[in-house]
C-alpha cells in the first residue's frame, strides 16, 4: 500500500487497535435498541454486525462512530476511551448507507474532504491515489450525481479510507446496489481491506453478505448479540433458533432426549431415532427432556423408500413424502412432508437426478449423524424467518 | 426493414414530400399555455409597451402628450433624483442585511431543531400576511412613536447616540429616520427571505452534517463548508425576492419616514399622482427597473449557484 507511507496523523501513539465496547446499551425513552453488550473487534479484522432492520446493529455501529451517544458503557479504541468524544475527534470514519456525499462538491473534494479538515495542505498526492484504489481517477472533477450508484459507493469508501482510520464503520453499504453489482463491491471492498489492512466494521442484514466478506460475524438479534463467531462457525454450529434460521436454512425438528451412549444423544422425534454429537447439543440433554434437533438441507441424502435397503448403517433417517420440487440449475429443492417435520426441506447437487424423485413421492431422508446439531427446545422454532429475516435468506444456497 | 426491399426508389426531393402523421395532442401545450401567456400580454407587455412610450413623449396635461422621442427626459430624471435612488438602494440593501441575519437562525431552527413546533412557528412566520400591510406599518408608527417604551430604552442605552452619530436617527427621535424605514422594511418583507431559506435549509440531507462530523469537521465548519453552501440557492432567493420589492417600496418611507428619507418609489408615486408628470415618473420607472436588472444579474453571476438553483 503506498498510501501507508504518508505520515498517519489520526492514529495515536498507542499499541493495540482493538475495538472494545464495554456494557455499551441504548436507550431510546422505554425502548431499549441496545441491551448491554461487550464486544471486542480485534485489530485488523474484517467484522459483521448481522441482523435483520430494527435489531441495533446499525445503533451499535453509530455508537462507535460517534454519532450515537451510548446510554450506557464505553468504547474504546485501543487504549483510548472515545466515550465523550465528538465524531470529529474520533479517528474512526464511517461509509454511510446512501453514502451522504457532498453534492455541492466534486468527487476530488469529497475525497480530501477529510484531509483539508485535519489542516493538511497538500491532498492532490494521496487524493490521487486513493481515486486511483478505487478506480475512479478519471471521475475526479464530476459532481456525485453524475456517477453510477456503484461508483458513488467507491467514492463514499474512498473519503472515509483517505483518513487511514483506525476502524472503517460500513453502514449496510452495499444495500442500494443491484445484486451483481453488490457481489463484485463485496470481493472489492475485501480486497481493499486486505490492502490496506485496516479493521472493518460492516453492518449488514444480508447473511451471505456477511459470510463472503467477514472474518467474524456477531449475529445481532432485538438488540442482543446471540452469537459471535467465524462465518463457518456459525453456520455449522449455530446454538440459538435464531442463528440457525438466520444464517441459510436449517430443518428444526422438535425431540425427546432418550439416552445418551457416550459421546452421542439418542433423541426421538416422531418415532424415529436420530442421533447427534453431545457436543453439538447446546441444550441440557437431559432424558425425557425436550430439544430441537437440526440439520442443514443440503446435508441431507434423499433416496427413495424402494432403496432404503441399500442405504449405510449409522445414519440418521427419516421418512417422508415429496410435496414440492423446485428446479434451481445447480441444485434441485424439494420440501418433503415427514411426521416429525411437515416441511423438511432437502437440497441435492444434480450430479445423477432420480426421476422418481418427484411430488407424491414416498423418500426416506437420510445423514450423517455428525451434521447434526441440538438447541433448546424453549426458544420459537420460527425465530430468525419471519419479516426481514426472511428477505435476507431468499439468496440461501 | 423487409418492407424497404419492396419500397420504390425514393422521389427526388421536390418538397412535397409527404407530411408526417399528425400527432394528437401536439398543440396542447400551447393552448394550455395560452391563458397565462394573454394575461401577461393584456397587463404586462401592454402596460411596458405604454409607459416606454410615455416616458418619450412631450407636453402638458393641458395640450395632451405627444411622443417625441425626447430621451432627455432620462437624464434629466437620473440627475434630479440620484439621491432617492441611492437611497432606495443603501436602504433595501440594509433591509435585505438585516433580514438575512434574522431570517437564517430562524430558518436554521424550524428546519433542524424545531421538531414538533416546527408548524407552529411556521404559522407565526406566515401569521402577519393575515393584517394588511399598510396596518402593520402603521403599527410600527406606534411601537417607535416618540417617547415610547422602545425609544425610551434605546435612549436609555444609549443606542440612539450611536445610531444618531452614524446619521441613522435623529435626536430623540426614530421615527422619521432612515432607522424607522429600514425597520419597516426589514419587518414587512422578513417572511420573503425565511420562507426560501427554510425551504433549502430543509431540503439538506441531515446525513451530510454527520458525515461532515464523521470526517473531522467541528460543528462550525460543518456549518461553513456543508450547510451554508448548500442553502446558497435558498439565500439567493430569499435576498432577491427581499431586495426587489424593498427597493421600488414607499409605503415604508412615506409612513414611517420623513422629507429627507424619501425612496425612488415616493418619486415615482408623486410624479404619477400629484405632480402628474407621467413622462418623469415613467422614466424613472424604467431606469429603476433596469438598475434592479443589471445589479441582480451581477449578484447571480458572483454568487455563482447557477446549478444549484
Amino acid at each position: 500500500m503506498t498510501t501507508h507511507t504518508t505520515t498517519n496523523q489520526t492514529a495515536a501513539t498507542d499499541g493495540g487497535g482493538d475495538v472494545r465496547l464495554t456494557g455499551i446499551s441504548k436507550d431510546y425513552g422505554s425502548f431499549t435498541a441496545v441491551h448491554p453488550l461487550d464486544l471486542t473487534v480485534p485489530q485488523g479484522s474484517f467484522f459483521a454486525l448481522l441482523g435483520a432492520s430494527g435489531c441495533g446493529k446499525t445503533t451499535t455501529l453509530r455508537m462507535i462512530a460517534g454519532l450515537e451517544e451510548p446510554s450506557a458503557g464505553t468504547v474504546h479504541l485501543g487504549d483510548q476511551d472515545v466515550t465523550a468524544l465528538p465524531p470529529y475527534k474520533r479517528p474512526v470514519n464511517t461509509v454511510f448507507q446512501s453514502y451522504a456525499l457532498f453534492p455541492h462538491l466534486d468527487i476530488y473534494e469529497n475525497v480530501a474532504f477529510g484531509l483539508r479538515r485535519r489542516g493538511i495542505k497538500s491532498v492532490k498526492k494521496q487524493v490521487g491515489e486513493m481515486l486511483d484504489l478505487v478506480q475512479l481517477g478519471e471521475q475526479a472533477r464530476k459532481k456525485p450525481h453524475q456517477l453510477s450508484g456503484g461508483q458513488q459507493q467507491r467514492v463514499a469508501v474512498a473519503r472515509a479510507l483517505i483518513n487511514h482510520p483506525k476502524v472503517l464503520l460500513l453502514d449496510e453499504p452495499l444495500g442500494a446496489l443491484d445484486l451483481k453489482l453488490r457481489r463484485q463491491m463485496q470481493l472489492e471492498l475485501k480486497r481493499i481491506q486486505t490492502e490496506v489492512g485496516i479493521t472493518f466494521v460492516h453492518v449488514t442484514h444480508d447473511q451471505e453478505e456477511a459470510m463472503t466478506m467477514a472474518d467474524r460475524v456477531a449475529v445481532m438479534n432485538a438488540g442482543r448479540v446471540e452469537q459471535l463467531g467465524a462465518p463457518a462457525d456459525l453456520y455449522e454450529n449455530p446454538r440459538t433458533t435464531f442463528v440457525a434460521n438466520f444464517l441459510g436454512t436449517s430443518n428444526l425438528i422438535e425431540a425427546e432426549v432418550d439416552t445418551r451412549s457416550g459421546d452421542d444423544v439418542v433423541v426421538k422425534a416422531a418415532g424415529d431415532k436420530l442421533v447427534l454429537p453431545g457436543a453439538r447439543c447446546s441444550a441440557p440433554a437431559k432424558a425425557g427432556g425436550k430439544i430441537l434437533v437440526g440439520v442443514r438441507p443440503e446435508k441431507i441424502g434423499l433416496t427413495h423408500a424402494d432403496d432404503a435397503g441399500t442405504l449405510p448403517e449409522g445414519r440418521n433417517r427419516v421418512t417422508g413424502t415429496i410435496s414440492s420440487t423446485s428446479f434451481i440449475g445447480v441444485s434441485t429443492q424439494y420440501v418433503v412432508d415427514c411426521a416429525a417435520c411437515p416441511q423438511f426441506e432437502v437440497y441435492a447437487q444434480n450430479i445423477d437426478r432420480d426421476p422418481r424423485l418427484v411430488p407424491g413421492a414416498e423418500v426416506v431422508l437420510h445423514w450423517n449423524p455428525a451434521h447434526t446439531f441440538g438447541l433448546d427446545a424453549a426458544q420459537s422454532v420460527l425465530a430468525g424467518t419471519a419479516g426481514d429475516a426472511g428477505a435476507a435468506e431468499g439468496e440461501a444456497v | 426493414m423487409s418492407t424497404l426491399t419492396e419500397a420504390p426508389p425514393p422521389p427526388a426531393p421536390t418538397g412535397t414530400e409527404p407530411k408526417p402523421p399528425r400527432r394528437r395532442g401536439r398543440w396542447t401545450p400551447y393552448w394550455l399555455l395560452l391563458p397565462g401567456i394573454l394575461w401577461l400580454v393584456v397587463f404586462f407587455a401592454a402596460p411596458m409597451v405604454y409607459q416606454a412610450s410615455t416616458s418619450v413623449q412631450t407636453g402638458s396635461l393641458e395640450e395632451g402628450y405627444q411622443v417625441t422621442w425626447h430621451f432627455a427626459t432620462y437624464w434629466d430624471a437620473l440627475s434630479a433624483y440620484w439621491p432617492q435612488f441611492l437611497r432606495s438602494v443603501a436602504y433595501a440593501a440594509s433591509a435585505t442585511v438585516l433580514c438575512l441575519l434574522l431570517g437564517y437562525p430562524l430558518a436554521y431552527l424550524i428546519a433542524f431543531r424545531a421538531g414538533r413546533w416546527r408548524n407552529l412557528i411556521m404559522i407565526l412566520v406566515i401569521a402577519p400576511f393575515f393584517t394588511s400591510f399598510l396596518i402593520r406599518t402603521l403599527a410600527w408608527k406606534t411601537i417607535l412613536a416618540d417617547g415610547g417604551p422602545v425609544v425610551g430604552a434605546l435612549n436609555t442605552l444609549h443606542v440612539l447616540d450611536v445610531t444618531g452619530w452614524l446619521g441613522w436617527t435623529s435626536g430623540d427621535r426614530v421615527l422619521a429616520t432612515p432607522l424607522a424605514v429600514v425597520c419597516g422594511l426589514t419587518y414587512n418583507f422578513l417572511p420573503f427571505m425565511i420562507l426560501p431559506l427554510y425551504t433549502s435549509l430543509e431540503r439538506i440531507d441531515g446525513r451530510l452534517h454527520e458525515a461532515a462530523g464523521d470526517l473531522y469537521a467541528k460543528p462550525s465548519t460543518v456549518f461553513r463548508k456543508v450547510t451554508f453552501p448548500l442553502s446558497m440557492p435558498g439565500v439567493v432567493s430569499g435576498t432577491l425576492l427581499t431586495f426587489i420589492p424593498a427597493t421600488g417600496d414607499y409605503v415604508n418611507a412615506s409612513l414611517l419616514g420623513s422629507a429627507d428619507t424619501g425612496m425612488i418609489g415616493n418619486v415615482i408615486q408623486s410624479q404619477f399622482l400629484r405632480v402628474l408628470d407621467y413622462p418623469t415618473a415613467a422614466a424613472l420607472s424604467f431606469i429603476l427597473m433596469a438598475a434592479i436588472l443589471a445589479m441582480v444579474t451581477l449578484y447571480i453571476r458572483k454568487s455563482g449557484t447557477e446549478d444549484l438553483v
